[in-house]
């Protein structure tokens, strides 16, 4: 490996957890005390956070793998926080939806009365994703996912009233079930390997080569990040949660969680871990394509704003697990493409139908009607999301979906290629409503009073819609190459993945 | 024995109504999950893995597994007390713990 000559090294990587950790501590011992801090602070750490993440990207395209060792202590013995390109890429997705997210709540969290404690579970959240993004290490992945989960069940609470609590607790108890398939699943695998590590284990299990134990670990977390990733026969918790959330943090659940702690640990497990086969493969691409059509069909039926995105999100992330499924690089790069514009415009259309609560005060599509009249930047970047999101040409959604339908073709995956092209439209159907409903048509009497959202709130609209605008353009060859191409060639090494980390340590 | 109790729990959590037989249910899962873990580790007459001086302890435990379940018994503590408070949260809404009647959200 040549020297670093950028001013950042490996010490970067530890920041990811300590900042969120560090800030949701500071801002619950001052955020009650002095005004408005936890606001500024949280968006502060945050907008760190969104820096050094584009930082790591540079140093990942710089000097190849990261390999931080915790404490010095030598993997596999030590724990230790891998950053390579498709870590950077997913960091760099998820710290720029969470910042976006905080500016948002400036605005939209005045109704609530505890603001810092929103802010101090937010960070805490934030803190537990990058940490199952950056660890190397089969035990740490668990403890993070737990921080991150802990939070979002509170977090989903947040509104304590009947709906919220009721969501918690199914989400709860689904989500307990989901981690204690994973704590078995990594049992097995450490009496299979005796090793925490995964590119250690992923070393052991290529000697041990193929056997039942490794087949039922595979079952196992596949139904425990399943769970999480909210596939369609483990989604029903998350209709309800996410719209119980307060609209930020069901943008950050829709636009990142179910990512960071589903699709990412799914990928990172049967990529680089288990090593992709045949079987699992084709598992992927049928329970995502099962999940593309019963999301987008629930999804139409829906009169409820929030509950319809929650449905538009099982469809979408459908969608990419099937991409990632196909496992060619072109299948997997569209998977992790669309995963990315899914971030974007999922949080975007959570983040309008926040603003619309915030204005009118229900959910409800059949009781709204001609807002754009009246909330002009809601109104159009909502047209641009739904648009986005429905595949029409020039916006980011479009690009993605045609590079999964050109992969499923080039795949000879004809029927779930014609699959993906009806959900599609499907998409574009549920979409049509919801503007047609809400945006369009006639200004219901009731709403005449109605204001457009604070400035904070139309600043991050703004910024969503213009990234949704312009995502496209990762796709013009030089782009491509230095964010996502990287990003999926660490999938495709798969199993390699072991040598190039125990490589790195010196 | 350990695959008894996780069936245990997960039927309690599947067929039960009361939310604390739920919550009692998740609880027995998880330990059957955690004295699974110990068991990875444990040897026949194995000794505790403590190193002393002059002493060269042959057959020890796998110390790893202890630590490991030692996170994951405070992680479920912590997931316990959260759902208890919820579950009081929702005695205090709708005045009962049967989840027959606890449905508001539907679709």
């Amino acid at each position: 490996m040549n020297p670093v000559p950028l001013p950042v090294t490996h010490n970067l990587l530890p920041l990811f957890v300590a900042i969120p950790l560090g800030s949701a501590f500071i801002v619950s011992l001052l955020g009650k005390r002095v005004k408005g801090f936890s606001d500024t602070f949280s968006n502060l750490a945050t907008f760190s956070l969104f820096s050094i993440s584009l930082l790591s990207l540079l140093l990942v395209k710089h000097s190849g793998t990261v390999v931080y060792k915790v404490g010095g202590w030598i993997p596999p013995i030590g724990i230790c926080m891998v950053l390579d390109s498709l870590t950077s890429f997913m960091l760099v997705t998820i710290n720029l939806i969470a910042f976006l997210v905080t500016i948002y709540s400036i605005g939209y969290m005045e109704r609530y009365t505890a603001k810092w404690k929103f802010y101090t579970l937010f960070l805490l959240m934030l803190a537990g994703m990058n940490g199952v993004i950056v660890t190397g290490d089969m035990f740490n992945l668990f403890v993070f996912l737990e921080i991150a989960s802990i939070s979002s069940y509170a977090l989903v609470a947040f509104g304590v009233e009947h709906e919220e609590l009721e969501a918690s607790f199914k989400y709860m108890v689904m989500g307990i079930m989901a981690s204690l398939f994973i704590l078995l699943g990594i049992a097995f695998l450490y009496s299979l390997t005796s090793t925490l590590n995964m590119a250690d284990m992923s070393r052991a299990l290529a000697k041990i080569g193929d056997n039942q134990t490794a087949f039922f670990v595979a079952a196992l977390f596949l139904m425990g990040f399943g769970l999480k990733a909210a596939l369609v026969p483990f989604h029903a918790w998350l209709p309800d949660a996410h719209p119980s959330a307060p609209a930020p943090i069901s943008a950050m659940l829709s636009g990142v969680l179910i990512k960071a702690l589903g699709v990412y640990a799914l990928a990172r497990i049967f990529f680089n871990v288990l090593g992709i086969t045949a079987t699992s493969s084709s598992i992927f691409m049928v329970l995502g394509t099962i999940s593309m059509v019963l999301g987008g069909l629930l999804a139409l039926g829906q009169e409820d704003i929030k509950r319809l995105f929650a449905y538009s999100s099982i469809s979408q992330i459908g969608y990419v697990v099937f991409a990632i499924g196909i496992g060619t690089p072109l299948g997997i790069l569209a998977g992790l493409f669309h995963l990315f514009n899914h971030a974007i415009f999922k949080s975007l259309l959570f983040l309008n139908s926040g603003s619309i609560e915030y204005a009118t005060g229900t959910r409800d599509l059949r009781k709204m009607g001609g807002l754009t009249s009246k909330m002009p930047v809601t109104g159009y970047s909502s047209l641009v999301g739904s648009m986005s999101i429905s595949g029409i040409p020039p916006l980011s959604g479009f690009w993605s979906k045609l590079l999964i339908i050109l992969a499923a073709i080039e795949a000879k995956h004809f029927i779930f290629a014609a699959i993906a092209v009806l959900v599609s439209i499907l998409t574009l159907a549920y979409y049509l409503k919801v503007q047609r409903l809400a945006f369009f048509g006639e200004l219901k009497g009731s709403l005449k009073g109605i204001k457009e959202a604070p400035l904070t709130m139309k600043l991050s609209m703004i910024a969503l819609s213009i990234i949704c605008l312009l995502g496209g353009l990762l796709l013009i060859p030089g782009i491509q190459k230095n964010f996502l191409s990287l990003a999926t060639e660490v999938l495709v090494n798969g199993t390699n993945y072991a040598q190039i980390i125990l490589g790195s340590i010196k | 024995m350990c695959l008894i109790l996780f069936s245990i729990g997960i039927y309690c959590i599947l067929v039960k109504r009361n939310l604390i037989k739920i919550i009692i249910g998740i609880g027995i899962a998880e330990y059957a999950v955690n004295l699974f873990f110990i068991l990875v580790g444990y040897r026949a007459q194995g000794r505790a893995p403590i190193l002393a001086e002059k002493e060269i302890v042959q057959n020890m435990v796998d110390p790893l597994p202890q630590a490991l379940i030692l996170t994951a018994i405070v992680i479920g503590l912590a997931v316990t007390v959260l759902i208890v408070s919820i579950a009081i949260r929702i005695y205090e809404k709708y005045g009962t713990f049967d989840i027959t009647k606890i449905r508001r959200l539907r679709g």
